[in-house]
């Protein structure tokens, strides 16, 4: 039987120190959804300034959308970001699964557990993602 | 007894679709990373090879489906999300408003990049 609560506004800070696993759960999973959707608007704007097309740089053999890329990815704190992304990614795809499994009523008393086991898997890929992110660029 | 708590109205198509996109999001959403940056290092990414992937179409057609359903998932989670912290009455609508034309945009906008991507544009 589903029941609902008032759990206040996140906007009180100073009720972090009360926050469950499922609190944390919560305010992650929608901090992360944040970005994501953010981060796609910025995604969509940076390719469509890429794919025009400069007579000069056709000429030189060259392409927009190809520079861009190449000079986004040659300053470290793109590639440091990239690893931000991943991890928001990563950590929003697992907490759903876990949402989608308490939708659907699995695994309601491990909870918790669940929670803990999406931030240390998205830890454990994050860590194991530095050398493909970091590759190349110092 | 552990309690279910949810900021969605199960009665609501929004709420079915959320879900629905969820399951999509989490295969496209991992599928783009790896190809993107563990398979095709996004480093050397090039015109040439996007435009060679976007040509075909069951790849364009995979990438404006993942566009579609994230624009949905993302701009009605925000829409959900300021409807719990108590957004009512004008407010509400004018704010689903302002999301549901920032999402169509959003989606007219990266379908014309992907069909310039492609050539056909």
């Amino acid at each position: 039987m589903s029941s609902t609560y008032d759990r206040g506004t996140v906007e009180n800070f100073g009720r972090w120190r009360e926050f469950s696993a499922g609190m944390w759960a919560w305010v992650l999973h929608k901090f992360t959804g944040w970005i994501l959707i953010g981060y796609l608007f910025t995604h969509i704007a940076v390719l469509s300034t890429a794919t025009g097309v400069d007579q000069a740089m056709v000429e030189a053999n060259e392409d927009i959308y190809t520079n861009t890329l190449q000079d986004l990815e040659e300053l470290v704190i793109v590639r440091f970001l990239e690893i931000g992304l991943l991890s928001v990614a990563v950590f929003h795809i697992l907490n759903g699964i876990r949402l989608l499994m308490v939708d659907l009523g699995v695994g309601l008393e491990s909870q918790d557990k669940s929670f803990y086991g999406s931030l240390a898997l998205t830890a454990v890929i994050a860590v194991a993602s530095i050398p493909t992110f970091l590759g190349g660029v110092f | 007894m552990a309690e279910h708590y949810s900021s969605f109205q199960r009665s609501s198509w929004r709420w079915v679709a959320q879900r629905v996109t969820a399951v999509f999001l989490i295969g496209a959403l991992a599928f783009h990373f790896v190809l993107l940056h563990f398979i095709n290092h996004a480093a050397e990414i090039s015109f040439a090879g996007t435009q060679a992937r976007m040509d075909e179409i069951g790849y364009l057609s995979l990438m404006v489906t993942f566009l579609v359903t994230a624009a949905f998932h993302g701009l009605n989670g925000v829409y959900n999300a300021l409807v719990n912290q108590g957004l009512e009455g004008t407010q509400k609508r004018v704010v689903g408003l302002v999301l549901v034309l920032a999402g169509v945009l959003l989606v007219g906008q990266g379908t014309y990049v992907a069909l310039s991507m492609n050539g056909f544009i």
